[in-house]
């Protein structure tokens, strides 16, 4: 070939030059674990909905959602969302506001009519389902998807339980209720009301597994001296009554005893009922309150006020009398010897519930302890075949503690009818806060829910928060860091010095090129959630 | 019928009609944009002008900058682009013979003449009359700065139709990092050591070639730094539409010359216009017309401590009265170019 003057070699492109062999860390894309994923007691991939609602896909969103928890416009309305307090926004600005665009997807579907996905191909196991809950149903549901017969028992004449019973209207209107309870029916779910099991052994035999999910409904049993003409309701009858569409008379001054969420639900339901002065008696402090905050602050907003540390003494006629209690150094409540009398029409306990477990008193390897059914690490009592979950094991008491439990028991009831090894949770590291390249995220100040004015909270049983109209709920979405799961910013793509970094089709929509990527780890840093770990080279 | 609790009449309505795309325009691209307004460096069909297996350092500022003002002046002049190089890092890790990393004619003469080849490039192209073909010159601080001025400087005062592109990283990192005029205070560099009173490099020298630049009221003069992509591409794109001289000016962090982790130099050109301590700006006809506020200011120490090339001002005892004088330099320049977010 002919050159010019003085010039022996080809023109060649630095592309012969392969600088990967400088680098001694490699970057890899990761999907760590998001903190609104791990809280989430239902176990649902809130991250992934999330990202599919941003851009406006909110079916697929949807579909997400309901591969984990089967209502989601419940779960907006009634989960006290410990997602949205692990949310990592919330060290930028205001977390996201999960649970408002869950319960937006949920009413979307509704709206639209979307179908819950299909069952797989018949596999020719039966498992019961006793108690029709949120445990119960989910459990169903899930099992249901896998192709298994489901049959649920339950004693109430219709399905829901604690989410029908226990819930008052104006947080859960009773017909989002039974849209999202019919909609799972659909799958041919084998729904038997007003049907108790008594005998659990007897039913064994018909089935190849059983999930008990019976609740907890007894009321706690305490003893409180009172006069023959004092009157004294259970909470929960109180609750169930109302939600059935009766009004118990309260009279004008009630005061509720206990600081639980039913508490809360029962002097908010009494301020419905017409009480002028609704009053929770409790006997420790604000702090040591079970009851959820959100709550708490409703009520307080409803009008409903709180006297802490103190308990009844003594209940008469119009009149009960309460002693003022201190903390000692254990945190527990002593009397401190102070006494003071009240007027109160009605006295309405809310001290708790108990799990009646008779059904399981003919199967005694079933393990009872503090009043509860233990089971093993895959729901299961000692009793093979029989698992349980929901309020009657040890576990937080909420309709979404009982969504997970049902769904984690239904894939190791799976396995378990398969022969198969019950399924593990692969160990995923955390997105941490930390691992966030917060620069490249806009300020976005947090979407607030409109709410009922307050006139009307304590009038009538309406519900008291609304929904989300589309655009906030694309906002809402779009506040989302993605922590810790790339969301295709392409920072990653346009920092590398080496134009090491390629767009793909994909998972992940770009992959490195090792061949010329010399490990400076800039994509790594610039990712703003996180999503590319570091990893030394080892050969 | 629609179930009562899906109509959003029974609850007052608050209506956010904002257009938020959860990272808005800071990151590189954004799924959520639309593709016109990503940068080109998210762009899959970008030119890649300075491509793969280069020579230079891990984390190199220079050669992330290099690519992103090449490809967005080849998207804006539809592919008619001629570089020319002055000679310093980006001439040296792009072109060992034989071998080249650009993908668009380029061409490289003296360490001092870049200005002056680029006018000559500029004339013949006119003589031919391919006036849609448009130039653009590059180099270093030092070849810029020091070594070219004096051509760069003929090259504005006859307005030739020229960008010129400094990539400052602040010294001649190429041959050991020696000082340059461009190298900052108190910086250590192989011939400022770190000893005495003042140690590093002098205080109060040292030339500001964007102000020079401004003084010869050429039409374009900006600053601009790697770490804000949109704003560099645009200040690119925007010299581009125009004839005559230009000046951009973008800070390249260099990990070798300042002692700073490789993976850090978005962030140090980040933390540099954050601090104050590099003014992002942008000037016509020898007035600023433009500045890039600051958002989220930073300490002066946040964007030293990081470089070992200032370490000695943090030894034990930290040397704070030469903090305060760099902190001072940062305060007059937000209150010069008023960089205060409003």
């Amino acid at each position: 070939m002919d050159r010019p003057f003085a010039i022996t070699l080809d023109v060649k492109s630095s592309l012969a030059n392969h600088t990967g062999a400088w680098r001694t860390e490699r970057p890899v894309y990761v999907d760590r674990w998001p903190p609104c994923n791990e809280k989430c007691p239902a176990g649902e991939n809130v991250q992934a909905w999330l990202y599919a609602a941003e851009d406006g896909s909110y079916e697929i969103a949807w579909r997400r959602l309901v591969a984990d928890n089967p209502f989601p416009a419940i779960m907006g309305r009634v989960c006290y969302h410990p997602c949205e307090t692990a949310c990592n926004r919330a060290q930028l600005d205001r977390a996201v506001g999960i649970n408002s665009v869950e319960r937006f997807l949920g009413d979307e579907a509704i709206r639209h009519g979307w179908r819950l996905p299909e069952p797989a191909a018949d596999t020719g196991k039966r498992a019961l389902i006793v108690g029709a809950g949120p445990s119960g149903l989910s459990a169903a549901y899930q099992l249901r998807r896998l192709g298994h017969a489901v049959e649920i028992r339950d004693a109430g004449t219709q399905p829901g339980g604690m989410m029908r019973y226990g819930i008052p209207t104006f947080r859960l209107p009773r017909d989002v209720l039974d849209i999202e309870i019919a909609r799972m029916l659909t799958l041919g779910i084998d729904l038997r009301p007003d049907t108790r099991v008594t005998d659990l052994r007897a039913e064994l035999s018909d089935f190849d597994a059983v999930f008990l999910a019976v609740g907890a409904q007894l009321a706690h049993r305490a003893y409180i001296p009172a006069a023959q003409s004092a009157r004294i309701l259970e909470a929960l009858d109180v609750l169930g009554q109302t939600a059935g569409g009766e009004r118990p008379q309260l009279g004008r001054r009630v005061i509720v005893y206990g600081g639980g969420n039913t508490a809360m639900d029962a002097a908010r339901t009494a301020r419905r009922l017409g009480a002028d002065e609704a009053l929770v008696v409790y006997r420790r402090t604000r702090e040591r309150m079970p009851a959820n905050d959100i709550e708490v602050e409703e009520a307080m907003a409803e009008g409903v006020r709180m006297r802490w540390l103190s308990t009844i003494k003594h209940v008469g006629a119009g009149r009960l009398s309460v002693e003022r209690m201190e903390l000692d150094e254990t945190g527990f409540p002593q009397p401190a010897g102070e006494v003071e009398e009240l007027d109160a029409d009605t006295v309405v306990l809310a001290l708790g519930e108990d799990v009646d477990h008779s059904l399981v008193d003919t199967l005694p390897d079933v393990e009872i302890v503090d009043g509860v059914v233990q089971v093993d690490a895959q729901m299961m009592t000692g009793h093979p075949g029989v698992f349980a979950g929901g309020d009657m094991v040890p576990a937080t008491r909420s309709v979404t503690v009982g969504i997970g439990h049902g769904k984690a028991a239904a894939r190791n009831i799976d396995a378990w009818l398969r022969g198969a090894p019950a399924p593990v949770e692969p160990a995923r590291e955390a997105a941490t806060f930390e691992r966030l390249n917060t620069w490249y995220y806009s300020d976005a100040p947090h979407a607030i829910r409109p709410r009922l004015e307050a006139v009307r909270r304590t009038s009538d049983f309406t519900e008291v928060v609304g929904g989300l109209d589309p655009q906030t709920a694309l906002y809402e979405a779009r506040r989302c860091l993605s922590c810790g799961n790339c969301f295709g910013c392409d920072n990653c793509y346009g920092v590398c010095p080496d134009n090491a970094v390629l767009k793909i089709d994909g998972a992940h929509g770009y992959a490195i090129d090792y061949d010329y990527c010399k490990g400076c780890g800039l994509c790594a840093v610039e990712c703003p959630c996180g999503a590319i770990a570091m990893q030394p080279e080892t050969s | 019928m629609t179930p009562a609790f899906l109509d959003p009449g029974s609850v007052e309505m608050t209506v956010q009609n904002v257009k938020f795309y959860q990272v808005g325009s800071r990151a590189v691209g954004n799924r959520l944009l639309d593709a016109t307004l990503r940068t080109e460096q998210a762009s899959p069909a970008r030119r890649n002008a300075l491509t793969s297996g280069h020579r230079a350092c891990q984390g190199c500022g220079e050669a992330l900058g290099a690519r992103d003002v090449l490809d967005a002046a080849v998207r804006a002049t539809e592919g008619k682009l001629v570089a020319v190089n002055a000679t310093g890092c980006l001439e040296v890790f792009s072109t060992p013979y034989p071998e080249s990393s650009w993908q668009l004619p380029w061409l490289h003469s003296l360490f001092a003449n870049a200005p002056s080849v680029a006018s000559g490039v500029a004339a013949a192209l006119k003589a031919q009359g391919h006036d849609e073909i448009r130039v653009l010159a590059q180099g270093g601080d030092g070849g810029t700065v020091d070594i070219g001025l004096a051509c760069l400087s003929g090259m504005f005062e006859r307005n030739d139709d020229v960008l010129y592109v400094c990539y400052d990283n602040e010294a001649y990192m190429n041959t050991g990092v020696q000082r340059s005029g461009s190298t900052p205070p108190f910086a250590r560099t192989a011939t400022t050591e770190a000893t005495g009173a003042e140690p590093g490099a002098p205080i109060g020298q040292g030339k500001d070639v964007p102000r020079i630049a401004m003084a010869h009221e050429i039409p374009y003069v900006a600053t601009a730094t790697v770490a804000e992509l949109h704003d560099l591409e645009a200040k690119v794109e925007r010299a581009m539409m125009m004839r005559g001289a230009r000046y951009l000016h973008v800070l390249v962090p260099c990990p070798l010359g300042w002692g700073s982790a490789p993976a850090d130099t978005v962030r140090l050109a980040r933390l540099a216009q954050r601090s104050g301590l590099f003014p992002v700006f942008e000037a016509s006809h020898g007035e600023v017309t433009e500045v890039l506020p600051i958002r989220g200011r930073v300490p002066i120490e946040e964007y030293l401590r990081p470089q070992r090339r200032y370490a000695h001002l943090f030894a034990d005892p930290p040397r704070t009265e030469l903090l305060a004088r760099i902190q001072a330099i940062a305060d007059r320049n937000v209150a010069r170019y008023g960089l205060d977010e409003v």
